[in-house]
């Protein structure tokens, strides 16, 4: 498209917008005292925004396209982006390491109790997100009620707290476990499922969960939910309120570095291979002889149990818990994380967490705008960069040639 | 080598109310080619699927015998994964590659049901998995180089060439170790080069001991791999026997090669 | 027996409203295979736009007949165009993605158009003014049946009366079942296959959009979050009768507002939002074609 028809399209995509958004963006009535405002500049906000959002959609749309053109039709393995290079040069790496490891043990003696609270939220992100990620990233089940299984973690600990007094360290298998048991329960009947419609009845999952700790209770404590749940203990000790958050700061690294591991090697084991071409194709994969009912319900029940897990860090971060921590919203947000960073990336979910979890804290004008930002990622990710903003590289292996059989 | 692996009686398929399969019968030796063949709509692909638990049969017998043992098992109403465990292997019409995947990984997958590690191997990577990986990697690596991949091993399996895409279907399926191999058209699309490699690989694959049973409409191919041909139509067999039984029978003349005989 | 009558009514009048949402997502799914998430705020965004045009009028001091209409007027032409616009942009550039895809990008929609009345608007609840009077001659059976249940479920009857003659007898309706059937070869045939998506979601959001007046201003407040819960119950509405089938969703709908009203009315109140839930996961498990839907076939 030439320069000027851009702009004129740009210009009538403008006005289309202004008087789209016009009811609900200008007027705002009261109506109880009986006042309207006129809110017109809203309108301007609106056609300036659009106007430039729209060239920059073409913009990207068109490099897409020269991109695909470039492209000759054997092209290789898809270019590594700066971070996996990073990552394959082994001195290049390990200084990475080194920096970022003392950064990550030396945070909390530079920074406030608030802002260690707020990195370790992120942290618990980022383990949610890999969680999140073996089920829609490896195994391409899309889980929109993913929270109903943190809420099993959470709401474990809180009632085993509350009522048998017990400790962190021993509710925490327990909550991971009991989350693991319900996505089995939950996977045996909905795994023959159709994509979609998997989808859908996870959804229903996870608010009917919700809708149980709301109304019944003489279990939860319904709407007011649990409180004065126990922090964390190190050795019986008894922590204060900071050193507390500085214990759980530690904690939480720990459980990332060993989420890490355990999901990395995952992804390059039999099982991993067998989540990718499931997700890839599962009637070739059957044919293949995996069995799809048995890798799809591991994966899931893998992914809850991370949730479960966080889910008792969770309720032993906030020292209470009630059902409105674990409405849809949050599934969705961890659905961004994963889709931001990059479906089946595990680098990927690190940045995609970081990213929505700090910014929208540090950042504090954007944090009313959190959840818009939050939809217009889904969106725009689907549509511009579906494979996130990291993507997943697969492994390559080396073998030597063994045989000179050569048919051709 | 001439006990029946395969031995397949009235196989009935209906979908609602139309017969797809009728009352197939059709067996296949150790080592034999055996090849399917009939008019498009004829009902070649259903039998695949019935044959591998895809669809299930609404009567008839499936009944598969490895070699060198005298116990058949009945593969009728398995699900797919099994069928694969006891040595029934496909390809499909349409290719179903896993794309996001390499090469090598795609024949990786083959090795799925001949392997064992799961979750605390994969995370442990114990003596045990770590040898079991090692075979899978050596394992599929010969087979690749077998059909001819092994160059390409580390690419995307959709970025290989149409022809390629073929055998790479080939060599994911002979990962499993079938005692049978099913070719679903596996000639479909290719040019006359293609077809000439994809000839000397199934030759190349026979040579092996490998029994294969394969459907395809190009009648060159098929007269001189087979050894025996059936012929299906309306979901019927309507003639078998050797390929130059088939090209004088009048049955299938009629039926399927028409009037213009010149394969 | 009158609370019977009263429950039965009430069912009818949810399963009503019910139908004009849920018809919409039984039009996009018949016709590119998706479940059109963010359908539920198109409703809410229809609900808004009455709530602002009939607030603003009834302060000018216009006449109730001609708030009802205009604001009605509004609000279908407002849900329409932002279903059009939602389609262009987060639907249409997926067409060919995985299946998934354009289910993440509808929630993505879904929780951004949300957030965008609550920024624009209130996170508040708001009262809506009353549209329909109290018909004099309804005084005796005022305490069964509401005038405001008549008049939806007249609407709704009319609606439904137009929708299948569209479907059934025009140019546009033909295409739209020729386009559901196989879109390549409506496309083949030369039907503009692109416009008649359109005109799908323009439909079915204009439903949704009279369906958000009817019942804001039935039960008399709304909020930015009402479009999730309505969007869920009319697409269980739709899964039950099978979805892609049109008198499926109307059906459908009818059988959930029914049971939804005599299960509250008998039962409880606390759980009539986990019994539709329960419902959409029974039946998604169980009968995932619905009652009058076809059963799908994979091809391999």
């Amino acid at each position: 498209m030439s320069g000027l028809k851009v702009i004129k399209k740009a210009l009538l995509t403008s006005l289309w917008f202004v008087f789209l958004t016009f009811p609900i963006m200008v007027i705002k009535v009261d109506p109880v005292e009986r006042i309207i405002r006129w809110r017109w500049q809203n309108s301007l906000y609106v056609a300036l925004g659009t106007f430039c959002v729209y060239l920059l959609a073409q913009f990207i749309l068109q490099r897409k396209i020269k991109k695909l053109e470039s492209q000759t039709e054997q092209d290789s393995l898809p270019k590594e982006s700066v971070i996996h290079r990073i990552l394959a040069n082994p001195k290049q790496r390990n200084l990475l390491i080194v920096a970022l490891s003392a950064v990550i043990l030396a945070f909390p003696l530079f920074s406030s109790s608030y802002q260690t609270n707020v990195m370790i939220t992120a942290l618990m992100y980022v383990v949610l997100g890999l969680g999140l990620n073996i089920v829609v990233g490896m195994a391409g089940l899309l889980d929109l009620g993913y929270v109903a299984f943190y809420a099993v973690g959470a709401y474990s600990y809180a009632l085993l707290n509350h009522h048998f007094q017990l400790g962190f360290w021993a509710v925490l298998p327990i909550g991971g476990g009991l989350a693991a048991l319900f996505g089995i329960l939950l996977g045996f009947p909905v795994l023959r499922l159709r994509g979609d419609y998997l989808a859908i009845v996870t959804l229903g999952f996870g608010e009917i969960i919700r809708l149980i700790l709301e109304n019944w209770s003489e279990f939860s404590k319904g709407p007011s939910g649990i409180s004065n749940i126990s922090r964390p203990g190190l050795f019986g000790i008894e922590l204060s309120l900071d050193s507390a958050i500085i214990y759980l700061y530690y904690l939480m690294i720990l459980f990332v570095i060993v989420t890490i591991f355990i999901v990395n090697r995952l992804q390059d084991s039999r099982l991993g291979r067998a989540w990718i071409a499931l997700r890839e194709d599962e009637i070739a994969c059957q044919a293949m002889g995996i069995d799809k009912r048995k890798t799809k319900l591991v994966a899931f029940s893998l992914g809850a149990f991370w949730a479960g897990i966080i889910g008792v860090v969770f309720a032993a971060k906030t020292t209470f818990v009630n059902p409105a921590s674990f409405t849809f919203l949050e599934s969705a947000i961890i659905l961004s994380i994963v889709v931001l960073g990059g479906m089946g990336s595990i680098v990927g979910v690190i940045f995609g967490a970081m990213i929505l979890i700090l910014l929208p804290e540090y950042l504090r004008a954007l944090s009313e705008y959190r959840m818009l930002a939050f939809g217009a990622i889904l969106v725009a990710m689907m549509v511009f960069r579906p494979q996130g903003l990291i993507s997943n590289i697969r492994r390559t292996y080396r073998f030597e040639k063994t045989h000179s059989l050569n048919v051709k | 080598m001439n006990s029946p692996i395969l031995k397949i009686s009235g196989l009935t398929m209906d979908f609602g109310g139309i017969r797809a399969l009728n009352r197939l019968e059709l067996d296949v030796n150790a080592g034999e080619i055996v090849a399917l063949i009939g008019p498009n709509g004829a009902g070649k692909t259903t039998f695949f699927n019935c044959l591998t638990g895809i669809y299930k049969p609404t009567a008839g017998e499936i009944m598969l015998t490895p070699p060198g043992s005298s116990k058949s098992i009945s593969l009728k109403g398995l699900k797919p994964n099994h069928v694969t465990e006891k040595g029934l292997a496909r390809t499909f019409q349409n290719i179903r590659l896993f794309s996001q995947m390499t090469v090598l990984e795609n024949v990786m997958i083959g090795r799925h049901c001949r392997t064992k590690a799961f979750i605390l191997g994969a995370i442990f990577r114990n003596a045990a998995t770590r040898k079991e990986e090692k075979q899978i990697v050596e394992s599929s690596a010969a087979i690749l180089e077998k059909v001819g991949l092994a160059d390409q091993a580390n690419e995307f399996a959709k970025n290989l060439s149409y022809g390629a895409q073929r055998r790479l279907e080939i060599a994911r399926a002979l990962a499993t170790e079938p005692f049978l191999l099913l070719l679903d058209e596996p000639a479909a699309g290719m040019n006359p080069q293609e077809t000439h490699e994809l000839d000397r690989l199934i030759r190349e694959i026979s040579k092996d001991g490998q029994s294969i049973l394969l459907i395809e409409h190009d009648m060159k191919l098929v007269m001189s791999l087979s050894d025996r041909i059936f012929v299906m139509d309306y979901g019927k067999k309507i003639a078998q026997g050797k390929p130059s039984e088939i090209r004088a029978n009048p049955a299938v003349i009629k039926a399927y090669l028409g009037e213009d005989v010149d394969a | 027996m009158d609370y019977f009558i009263e429950l039965f009514f009430s069912g009818i009048t949810r399963g009503a409203i019910y139908a004009l949402i849920a018809l919409g997502y039984t039009m996009v799914y018949g016709i590119i295979g998706l479940i059109n998430f963010a359908h539920g705020e198109i409703y809410m965004i229809g609900a808004f736009t009455s709530f602002i045009v009939a607030t603003v009028l009834s302060i000018y001091g216009f006449p109730l007949l001609a708030i009802v209409l205009l604001s009605g007027v509004a609000a279908v032409i407002w849900s329409s165009a932002y279903g059009y616009t939602v389609e262009k942009i987060a639907y249409k550039p997926l067409r060919h993605a995985p299946r998934l895809s354009p289910l993440i990008s509808a929630i993505g929609m879904s929780i951004f158009l949300q957030n965008y009345v609550l920024l624009a608007q209130t996170s508040d609840f708001l009262p809506f003014p009353e549209l329909i009077p109290d018909f004099p001659f309804m005084e005796p059976v005022a305490h069964i049946v509401g005038s405001s249940d008549l008049i939806i479920l007249i609407t709704t009857a009319i609606i439904m009366l137009i929708l299948t003659f569209i479907i059934k007898f025009t140019r546009v309706g033909k295409a739209m079942r020729a386009t559901a059937q196989d879109r390549t070869m409506a496309m083949l045939v030369g039907i503009n296959v692109n416009q008649i998506i359109s005109v799908t979601f323009i439909i079915g959001s204009a439903l949704a959009a009279i369906g958000g007046l009817l019942i804001a201003s039935h039960i008399g407040q709304i909020n930015f979050y009402i479009g999730f819960l309505a969007g869920i119950k009319a697409f269980t509405a739709a899964v039950l009768g099978g979805i892609g089938s049109i008198p499926g969703a109307v059906l459908g709908s009818l059988v959930l507002g029914l049971t939804e009203s005599f299960a509250t009315g008998y039962v409880s109140s606390d759980y009539e939002d986990v019994f539709a839930f329960s419902l959409l996961v029974l039946i998604l498990i169980f009968k995932p074609s619905g009652l009058l839907g076809k059963a799908e076939t994979k091809k391999v």
